[in-house]
């Protein structure tokens, strides 16, 4: 019998400039509930949580600067992450479909969002009261 | 970027000697690279071995490269650490770059 992962919840707060998106990273990798997965795991929530941090620099805060909030919840080997910005809202207030380009046409970006869907369940976004929320699933099992 | 670049047989090896190519480094490791590669060489091979993590950016970078290389020169890599492996497996990099294990046993001293 496996023994689950320990339930736990961690949340920061960071600014959006692409410096502080590596620190929260390193920082958040450090902390429970990132510091009990598995290097594997580790890596992917790190790459997750990179393309939509840096998304949310590059496009919801590119005209201001303002604050990401991200939580992140273990519970029953599923990590629940929750990010959060008062940024511009997504184009037509959809996620955008994250389609890879053909590589032979090497192209040097558009690769984010292929891999935030590639790498995560239960994607949904939500706009509110000027608020981006941004909800997803990793399995941690 | 910090980078180590040496020339052996025809064969320009840089090393990228910090853990992450990410959004925040991506322009410097494009302009570092550009500059290491304007030594003549044969081939150029790019050394990832101490690279732990590569995000989009950081992987556009990277074709960014080796499309300046082009026509006459390829970017080849080497010693992609598991996370660095799955972001070119994922995206389907890995059938555009050539990519070795390791550095070819010869270069390996050099670094």
């Amino acid at each position: 019998m496996v023994t689950p992962l320990p339930t736990a919840r961690v949340h920061i707060t960071l600014v959006s400039d692409p410096l502080a998106v590596r620190a929260g990273l390193l920082s958040l990798l450090c902390m429970a509930p990132l510091c009990d997965l598995s290097d594997d795991l580790r890596g992917t929530v790190e790459l997750v949580l990179a393309e939509v941090l840096n998304n949310i620099v590059e496009h919801a805060y590119a005209q201001y600067d303002g604050q990401i909030g991200v939580t992140l919840i273990l519970e029953r080997s599923i990590l629940r992450c929750e990010v959060v910005d008062h940024g511009l809202p997504m184009p037509a207030n959809l996620l955008p479909p994250g389609q890879l380009a053909d590589c032979a046409s090497l192209p040097e970006g558009g690769y984010g969002w292929f891999l935030i869907r590639s790498l995560t369940c239960g994607l949904a976004y939500d706009r509110k009261a000027g608020r981006n929320t941004l909800v997803f699933q990793i399995d941690a099992e | 970027m910090n980078f180590s670049a040496s020339l052996q047989d025809g064969i320009l090896v840089i090393q990228a000697l910090d853990d992450r190519i990410d959004a925040a480094g991506a322009i410097q490791f494009k302009d570092r690279m550009r500059e290491l590669t304007q030594t003549a060489s044969d081939r150029v091979v790019l050394d990832l071995s101490r690279v732990a993590f590569v995000d989009s950016s950081g992987l556009g970078a990277v074709v960014a490269v080796l499309k300046a290389l082009a026509p006459y020169r390829k970017l080849e890599l080497a010693g992609l650490t598991p996370t660095v492996q799955k972001v070119f497996r994922l995206t389907r990099m890995e059938q555009v770059f050539t990519i070795h294990d390791r550095l070819p046993l010869p270069l390996r001293h050099a670094n």
